[in-house]
């Protein structure tokens, strides 16, 4: 019987972040998988990143993670999204090379020095008296460990649904994990089942892109890791179509084999991620829905089609695609599918996603109820890094939501639940202002390097870039400009307002039609500077009265933040709140009155009822101490 | 403990003579230093000392008002914070712009029963009456829940939701265009931004105006004047009516149509309920009198009974006399300048405690006795003004006030080329506000609003 520090069950994008952070804090860490072949599988699209998601690959990266490396190192093409937008919602996406990017994680759990790679199906948890400490496989081998990661992703009693057929199993025709549903019941843990679904595959030999519009990647290179230098020029492009009436004709009369509408379907399906046939009916004034199709990787001919996700039968799928221009003759490769999934309510979770119920038992990922491999990464990351510090007997590392995309995301799930897979949404993140992708870094590196996952040398740069930007933004505010001729003359050749009196730097660049580079050529930098910083500089500089107005939000927020819920607060002794809050907050269990304050159900009343309480017992608790 | 600022109206509404602003917490002495200007700056000056100046917008500079400021230094405050009370003139006007320059400085409006939540918690007021101080918070957001649940028939929440539907899905069509770049929607412009915002802007004031002349009508006691027909009820109408006693309002638009029922004595506003019914009723069939009657002492806070001197007391005399008591009421025996067959003996005994005072209305006679007898019922505190109806309107302009100040913002914003995914906080800011004045939740809403409205996937 072998003994570990941490197991992670899983190797997907969850699994895959918390095995190599525990490893790479020094944990001895097993990573068991049901297939060596599925490590960072991709079973739905092609792509990484994106508003919010992309975010989320970035804070991965600024912790020590491992996605936007790997995603660096096998992208097809790379675009940054939202360009013409405001500079919070530039987003990066990339395209993968779906088999490029499960070897090269392959390979790099491989090569990790403290971790194990195994194949195994779990199928109990080792628990005492509420404290897991180890697993048992199929194959009946026995593995303990002082904390258990679970990342099941969508394959508890998995099971695929495509028109009337229905066969349990994992995604893409895995094995589903069964009897591990049926223990984490035993163990008291609350379920919810969950739908999500792909669409079909198709060969690129048999569709004419000349009827299509190219989306060719971006020239300029780019990249998620901030460790990043060499960029992959030669990219392939996606191809975007559209669906028709005669699409929508055949949709509607199959309407009656579609398992979503013949109610075989019982699972919750996201609404951000409807099936066609879902949108059909729902959007039916609508006359056409975009449709891209996205290669698959280099080595393949396999492309995906976004925007068609689909359980209807295989007949249907093939004639309702030859009905879109461009497919006229496709092949079809593989058939779209729904799948239902188990996953556990996550407001069983604290924020470090280490169960209420069982001591060191984390769960992170699509068994949290989210959806999209950025998001299970996020989590990943951070089970990994609070399963490694509950063995090394640290307090966790919690990111609240002023921090990071992460935070977010955590804190929505372990504070509100979700009632269908939930996907991060720049509308969900109330700073986000200050959770940009450009400052990643900035928001997460100290913490990464505090953690143990960011090394000395990476470090040292990111503290030179943060010294470069400091004392750029100082310059800029010190240094007055002085309305010579030759200034006014080139201000008017900028195509902005000359100026009449002496002005400084700082105030000339919050222009909107001044750029960095305008200002730099009035008076340049001392020193040069990265295209980076001087990015940095640009929109800490422009945007400062916004970004001060959301930093005094963020300054208020911490107040609640900062105050703690103690443990001796007994929400059914707590009189005069409503029964509805009395309900969720004895559920959720809230680490602090801000977090308290987010649960839905819990008004501003019960917030001050609750502090009322909470002062009371401090003050019984000193006059105690007084008499002792 | 350390906490944010906040600020609330401390005085009943009303055209009193002076309205208190209270303002506490860390930051309150520094907040109002930035509206008064006086001979001194108010973080300098000693605690507990008064001092005349004037409040200017700290933004436009705009003169506000003429006022007293009472700064009074932590710990020796009733919250044991810094506190600062500004006696603005009364009326609308002058207190309305003087919460809304501190709310857009960064100043929280309290919640309901908030001062007295901090002087607990900051130790002021002793363990024992923590019970009482969660019973006020509970009490307070119920009446304040009750008047929203009032309103949520009424004008202004239909409108407020209305305003609330557009602003939630300009907000998705810039969330869809931000969190799904490349799906065909069309793209939200800054113009287009722009226009909405002004229009959304322009329908907050029109509603902020209804809503001022609607507190007039609600607020103040809520007044009944019962009595068979014929006993002298429009007599009493008219004496209490009479120009001087109306309430003349500064609000454009207000007609006398409209103030004619919410009169004051000796400074006490009184609402009168259903005063086209008294004077409808003067002539028609006694039935409708008393059914009306009934229903009115069911309702108000203050009952005016008129009876008749010159008749002996009717049946429905003495049923009204009956329904009267344990209610706040004043019986009025008028026509005193007519031979008097009324039986003394048994009003008197019917009237039990009630104040009884007799009165020649045509004559004005009694009329100073009855005011003596409304303010002496209330400055016992038998009558109540509806505060907490009061308060949670104050509340209401206030947040809409705040919403207002959002919108400037972001088309200020606009007009200095900021991009639109970040004018898009000042517009979830005031839908935000507008949330708060109908009790709204606002988490979810807008991630609702953008699946509804937008076909979305992959």
């Amino acid at each position: 019987m072998k003994h570990y520090d941490v197991i992670v069950i899983g190797a997907g994008h969850a699994g895959c972040e918390a095995a190599l952070a525990a490893a790479r804090m020094n944990c001895r860490t097993l990573l068991l998988t049901l297939s060596l072949d599925t490590i960072a599988y991709m079973p739905c699209n092609p792509s990484i990143g994106g508003p919010a998601k992309g975010h989320v690959v970035r804070e991965i990266d600024a912790l020590g993670g491992e996605m936007g490396r790997n995603i660096d190192k096998t992208y097809i093409q790379m675009r940054m999204l939202n360009t013409g937008k405001g500079p919070a919602v530039y987003a990066l996406r990339a395209q993968a090379d779906k088999v490029m990017y499960q070897r090269e994680m392959k390979k790099t759990i491989e090569q990790e020095s403290m971790l194990d790679l195994q194949q195994g199906m779990v199928e109990r948890l080792l628990v005492d008296k509420d404290r897991c400490y180890g697993v048992i496989t199929r194959t009946g081998a026995e593995y303990r460990a002082d904390a258990v990661v679970l990342t099941t992703g969508t394959y508890l009693r998995g099971k695929v649904i495509i028109g009337d057929l229905a066969y349990e199993s994992g995604p893409n025709n895995q094995q589903p994990s069964i009897q591990l549903a049926h223990h984490l019941m035993e163990l008291g843990l609350e379920m919810v089942r969950f739908k999500t679904g792909t669409p079909p595959r198709i060969n690129s030999r048999s569709i004419d892109t000349e009827q299509m519009e190219i989306q060719p990647g971006d020239e300029e290179p780019r990249a998620f890791s901030y460790e990043t230098t060499e960029y992959i020029t030669d990219q392939l492009p996606c191809w975007l179509t559209y669906t028709n009436e005669e699409t929508h004709q055949q949709i509607r009369d199959n309407l009656h084999r579609a398992p979503m509408f013949s109610g075989v379907i019982e699972g919750r399906g996201p609404r951000y991620c409807p099936s066609i046939e879902d949108k059909i009916v729902r959007f039916s004034d609508k006359g056409r829905h975009q449709i891209f199709i996205e290669p698959e990787g280099r080595h393949t001919e396999e492309m995906y089609v976004q925007g068609l996700s689909t359980s209807l039968p295989e007949d249907v799928q093939e004639k309702m695609l030859r009905t879109i221009k461009g497919l006229e003759k496709v092949e079809m490769l593989r058939t779209g599918y729904a799948i239902e999934y188990d996953a556990i309510v996550p407001t069983q979770l604290w924020p470090s996603l280490e169960t209420k119920r069982i001591q060191g038992l984390f769960t992170a990922g699509q068994i949290n109820g989210t959806s999209g491999y950025e998001e299970a990464a996020g989590q990943g990351i951070m089970a990994g890094i609070n399963a490694a510090r509950k063995v090394q007997g640290r307090k966790p590392v919690i990111l609240d939501r002023s921090q990071a995309y992460i935070g977010v995301l955590i804190d929505d799930l372990v504070t509100k639940g979700t009632a269908e897979p939930y996907r991060l949404l720049t509308s969900r993140a109330e700073y986000r202002l200050l959770l940009r992708h450009d400052n990643a870094d900035l928001r997460l590196t100290d913490l990464g390097y505090e953690i143990g996952l960011i090394k000395e040398k990476r470090y040292q740069r990111f503290q030179a870039k943060q010294q470069a930007i400091k004392s750029e933004i100082a310059r800029l505010h010190q240094t007055r400009i002085r309305p010579t001729a030759e200034v006014r003359d080139q201000l008017v050749k900028m195509g902005t307002n000359e100026i009449q009196q002496v002005i400084e730097l700082a105030q000339l660049l919050k222009r909107p039609e001044l750029s960095y580079q305008n200002i730099a050529s009035l008076s340049p930098s001392p020193t040069p500077l990265s295209e980076d910083v001087m990015e940095q500089v640009e929109i800490q500089i422009k945007y400062e009265g916004y970004i001060q107005k959301s930093l005094q939000q963020v300054e208020k927020m911490k107040k609640m933040e900062e105050k703690r819920i103690p443990n001796w607060v007994n929400y059914e002794m707590i009189e005069g709140i409503s029964s509805e809050a009395r309900e969720k907050l004895t559920q959720v269990r809230p680490l602090s009155l801000g977090q308290a304050s987010r649960i839905s159900g819990v008004s501003p009343a019960d917030i001050s009822i609750l502090m009322i309480h909470m002062e009371q017992g401090n003050r019984a608790v000193r006059k105690e101490k007084v008499h002792e | 403990m350390e906490h944010d600022t906040i600020a609330a109206i401390a005085t009943a509404w009303g055209e009193s003579g002076i309205a208190v602003i209270r303002v506490s917490g860390s930051d309150a002495i520094a907040y109002v230093d930035q509206l008064y200007r006086g001979k001194e700056v108010l973080s300098k000056v000693d605690s507990h000392t008064v001092h005349y100046g004037k409040i200017h917008h700290p933004r436009t500079g705009k003169l506000i008002d003429e006022v007293l400021v009472t700064v009074m230094k932590a710990p020796r405050t009733f919250t044991r914070e810094d506190t600062v009370e500004i006696s603005c003139h009364g009326g609308l006007i002058p207190v309305e712009e003087a919460m809304k320059a501190l709310l857009t400085m960064g100043v929280r409006l309290a919640e309901p029963g908030e001062f007295t939540k901090r002087a607990f918690l900051n130790g002021r007021i002793d363990l024992s009456q923590a019970e009482a101080v969660i019973d006020l918070i509970r009490a307070k957001t119920d009446q304040a829940a009750q008047v929203a649940l009032n309103q949520a028939e009424g004008r202004l929440s239909r409108l407020i939701r209305q305003l609330r539907t557009e602003i939630v899905e300009t907000l998705a069509h810039l969330a869809v265009n931000v969190d799904y770049p490349e799906y065909d929607a069309e793209m939200m412009t800054s113009d287009f931004l722009q226009e909405r915002m002004s229009e959304i802007h322009q329908r907050i004031e029109g509603l902020l105006q209804t809503a001022k002349q609607g507190k007039i009508i609600r607020e103040g006691i809520s007044t009944a004047i019962v009595g068979r027909p014929n006993v002298g009820k429009s007599s009493l109408l008219n004496v209490l009516t009479q120009e001087n006693r109306a309430i003349v309002t500064d609000i454009p638009g207000t007609t006398r149509d409209v103030v004619e029922e919410y009169v004051k004595v000796r400074g006490i506003a009184l609402r009168l309920l259903d005063t086209a019914g008294i004077r409808e009723t003067e002539d028609v069939v006694e039935k409708i009198g008393v059914e009306r009657s009934k229903k009115a002492l069911e309702t108000a806070d203050l009952i005016l009974l008129v009876l008749n001197a010159s008749e002996p007391l009717h049946t429905e005399d003495r049923r009204l006399l009956t329904w009267l008591q344990g209610k706040t009421g004043i019986i009025i025996v008028n026509k005193t300048d007519l031979p008097q067959q009324v039986e003394w003996d048994e009003l008197k005994l019917l009237a039990s405690d009630l104040p009884l005072i007799t009165t020649s209305l045509v004559q004005e006679q009694g009329v100073e006795e009855l005011e003596q007898a409304i303010a002496d019922l209330f400055f016992s505190g038998r009558v109540v003004d509806q505060d907490a109806t009061y308060l949670s309107n104050a509340r209401h302009i206030a947040l809409l006030e705040q919403a207002l100040s959002n919108l400037d913002e972001g088309m200020k914003g606009i007009e200095v080329g900021i991009p639109i995914d970040m004018i898009e906080i000042d517009l979830k800011n005031a839908w935000q506000a507008l949330g708060e004045v109908i009790g709204e939740a606002v988490a979810e809403d807008l991630i609702d609003q953008i699946f509804s409205q937008f076909c979305l996937g992959k």
